[in-house]
């Protein structure tokens, strides 16, 4: 029988230092059949071991056709990651997965796509939008918000900028705390709500970072008539084995590795926001 | 074949763990140690405990000796057949370092030897079906849980003697086994009625000097497991709580409880559906391997929740509320069951005595 807490060795072949705390990990199996055979939706994520230390959780960030690599952008906040941080390329790790459910990107074709994260390096979205960028023509009109806490915080500011010389395409970024220089919105990425106007019933959301965020955002999102059903959230719990056997990352019934960790709204609705679950 | 009922004389007893020594299992059983029953390897029928009775009640446990001749006149110990399909600790898989810097991983094959269990209770056995659906008939199905259920021979004894803390008659789980086993045996005080449910158990009883039961003994023994039913004084409201209790998570009662409750987690720890585990890495000394296992964990605490910087069960009423809102409530969203079967262990094996068909009482009511 087959041991599905077994990782696999990969290789870092490339490290990318995104911020102060955050770097991205460029990872090959080192089985080739192993690579060869390794697909993913973004949203997706592996458990990855850094030997003697254990295993953290983390979200795919690559395109999906890349077959070559795949990238992690980690940011280094505790034991795991922050020894993760002290990687380098020739380093090898241990990684299984991937795990769970992806965001609804088939779904999402021929509507107008918001996605709205909040935080540091929020990953799982800049993937997604890396590949609604790649497929531009699939998709209407993209609108990408995004809001952090202190405007130094924000990484990836080229591709922002890029990304905003698209066609039919928003890009609205926020800081609650602008330094010098700043020239986007000073305040919660909720204000960002009254610059721009989302279709209901032609929008599907993607939404990511702290709940209180996410819930304030949802709320936005009911005032302006948008379905519960055509709002998507990656969410984040303890996870031990991600594969629905430790408990660790319940919400209620669903398992955040095997459930999710994107779930539509309605999902969670009834838990969201609810201390303790 | 549920219905031949055999009857097998108390001097020939014996002759059943014979049989299942020669046909290759090790004999579990129970029997006493530290003043409480366990279920441990036994060698003769001496080992069993004969006479015994529990007395069990909120945060109490305790034996008497008697001189009656039955073996299975008590009710349950702190563990049965859980350590014996989701061992307190298994080791996952090594890593090794080597000098090139690269990481080997090998996997263990887990391997079990055949195992018999004398004395499987009904509570076991629904605890047992609801573990094998967790560990066994998902996407991933656990190799240590798979290896070890799929070498379990199970005699179930049907309940005579429940505690003051059973309820398995209210959660339909008890007290007569009714699935799940491979013989079933009912104790009276001259011998057993044993009927089989699985060809393995067939072929065991087959092995047995059995007569034919006389209607009087039939009679008797159904007698005794309905009583068994009727005695039990404790009760779940309802087999389905769960939207009662999510329809009131803002309860006062669960501030109440949480005043008692010490999060020691001795609930989860001997509840026989409770599956919650952690992964943990443990480097040898000269960090050439790394050996990596999972242990028995319980949300009762802190760690259980943890994501950085936030704990999201942060104090005791919203970890008392995380296992009664899952063990009965969301439950049954996951397994299309309650989990709770009724054994009335985390009653008895609680310190403070908190007694979840109270605490189910006050906050269904
Ligand atoms: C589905 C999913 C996707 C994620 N994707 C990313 C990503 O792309 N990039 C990234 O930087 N981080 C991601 N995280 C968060 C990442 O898993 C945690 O930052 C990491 O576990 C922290 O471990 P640590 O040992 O460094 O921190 P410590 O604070 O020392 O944590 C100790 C332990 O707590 C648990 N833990 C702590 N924080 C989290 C958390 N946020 N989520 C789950 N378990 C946690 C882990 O078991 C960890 O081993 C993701 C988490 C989840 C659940
Ligand atoms: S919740 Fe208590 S009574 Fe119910 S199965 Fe678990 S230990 Fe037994
Ligand atoms: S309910 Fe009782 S047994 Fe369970 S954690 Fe609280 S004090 Fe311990
Ligand atoms: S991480 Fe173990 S059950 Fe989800």
């Amino acid at each position: 029988m087959q041991n599905p807490y077994l990782p696999r060795e990969a290789e870092i072949v490339e490290r990318v230092q995104e911020a102060p705390t955050i770097f991205t990990l460029k990872l090959r199996f080192t089985d080739p059949a192993a690579q060869g055979a390794y697909g993913y939706v973004p949203g997706q994520f592996n458990m990855i071991y850094l030997y003697g230390i254990g295993e953290v959780a983390i979200s795919i960030v690559s395109d999906p056709d890349e077959t070559e690599t795949l990238d992690h952008t980690i940011r280094a906040v505790g034991r795991v990651t922050r020894a993760l941080s002290r990687l380098q390329p020739g380093d090898r790790i241990g990684v299984r997965g991937p795990y769970g459910r992806g965001w609804p990107l088939l779904e999402a074709q021929g509507k107008d796509v918001a996605l709205i994260t909040g935080g540091l390096g929020c990953a799982p979205l800049v993937s997604v939008i890396r590949y609604i960028v790649a497929r531009r023509e699939r998709f209407r009109r993209l609108l990408i918000m995004q809001g952090v806490k202190r405007s130094d915080d924000l990484i990836w500011h080229e591709q922002y900028q890029r990304w905003r010389e698209l066609p039919d395409t928003q890009v609205l970024l926020a800081a609650e705390v602008a330094e010098p220089g700043w020239t986007w919105h000073q305040g919660l990425v909720t204000a960002l709500f009254d610059r721009t106007h989302i279709d209901p019933g032609q929008t599907i959301v993607f939404l990511c970072g702290p709940e209180p965020m996410m819930r304030a955002s949802i709320y936005e999102l009911g005032q302006r008539g948008v379905a519960d059903g055509d709002i998507w959230l990656s969410m984040e719990r303890n996870m031990h084995c991600g594969i629905g056997h430790c408990g660790h990352c319940m919400i209620g019934a669903p398992f955040v590795c095997r459930n999710g960790p994107v779930f539509p709204y309605p999902e969670l609705k009834a838990l969201l926001g609810k201390k303790g679950f | 074949m549920a219905e031949r009922r055999n009857f097998l004389p108390r001097s020939e007893f014996p002759r059943l763990l014979s049989e299942l020594i020669s046909a290759g299992y090790r004999c579990i059983g129970p029997r006493v140690r530290d003043g409480a029953i366990v279920y441990e390897p036994i060698t003769g029928v001496e080992d069993l405990p004969q006479g015994i009775h529990d007395l069990q009640a909120p945060g109490q446990y305790g034996l008497e000796q008697t001189a009656e001749p039955r073996f299975f006149a008590w009710a349950n110990g702190p563990q049965a057949l859980r350590p014996l399909t989701f061992a307190g600790r298994d080791k996952l898989w090594t890593a090794e370092r080597k000098a090139d810097g690269s990481v080997e991983f090998a996997g263990e094959s887990p391997q079990a030897e055949p195992v018999a269990v004398i004395g499987a209770r009904a509570c076991d056995l629904a605890a047992l079906y609801i573990y094998d659906r967790h560990f066994m008939q998902g996407e991933h199905p656990d190799p240590w849980y798979t290896a070890r259920r799929q070498k379990l021979f199970l005699i179930a004894v049907h309940c005579t003697h429940p505690s003051l803390n059973c309820f398995c008659a209210s959660t339909g789980d008890g007290p007569r086994a009714s699935y799940g086993y491979d013989l079933a045996l009912s104790e009276l005080d001259e011998g057993f009625l044993i009927e089989a449910r699985s060809e393995k158990g067939e072929r065991i009883l087959a092995g047995l000097p059995v007569k034919k039961a006389s209607a009087e003994q039939i009679e008797t023994a159904d007698r005794e497991i309905e009583d068994a039913g009727r005695r039990q004084v404790k009760g779940v409201p309802s087999r389905n709580l769960k939207d009662v209790l999510f329809a009131r998570l803002d309860h006062p009662r669960w501030n109440e409880v949480a005043q008692r409750c010490l999060s020691c987690t001795n609930c989860t720890l001997v509840c026989p559906t409770c599956f919650c585990h952690s992964e943990n890495d443990v480097p040898s000394l000269d960090g050439s391997r790394s050996e990596h296992y999972r242990e028995w964990d319980s949300c009762f605490t802190q760690r259980h929740s943890y994501i950085h910087g936030i704990t999201i069960r942060p104090d005791t009423r919203t970890r008392y509320r995380q296992w009664l809102t899952h063990k009965v409530g969301s439950w049954h969203d996951q397994f299309g069951r309650s989990g709770c079967v009724g054994c009335g262990r985390c009653i008895t094996w609680c310190p403070v005595g908190i007694d979840i068909t109270e605490e189910l009482a006050a906050i269904c009511r």
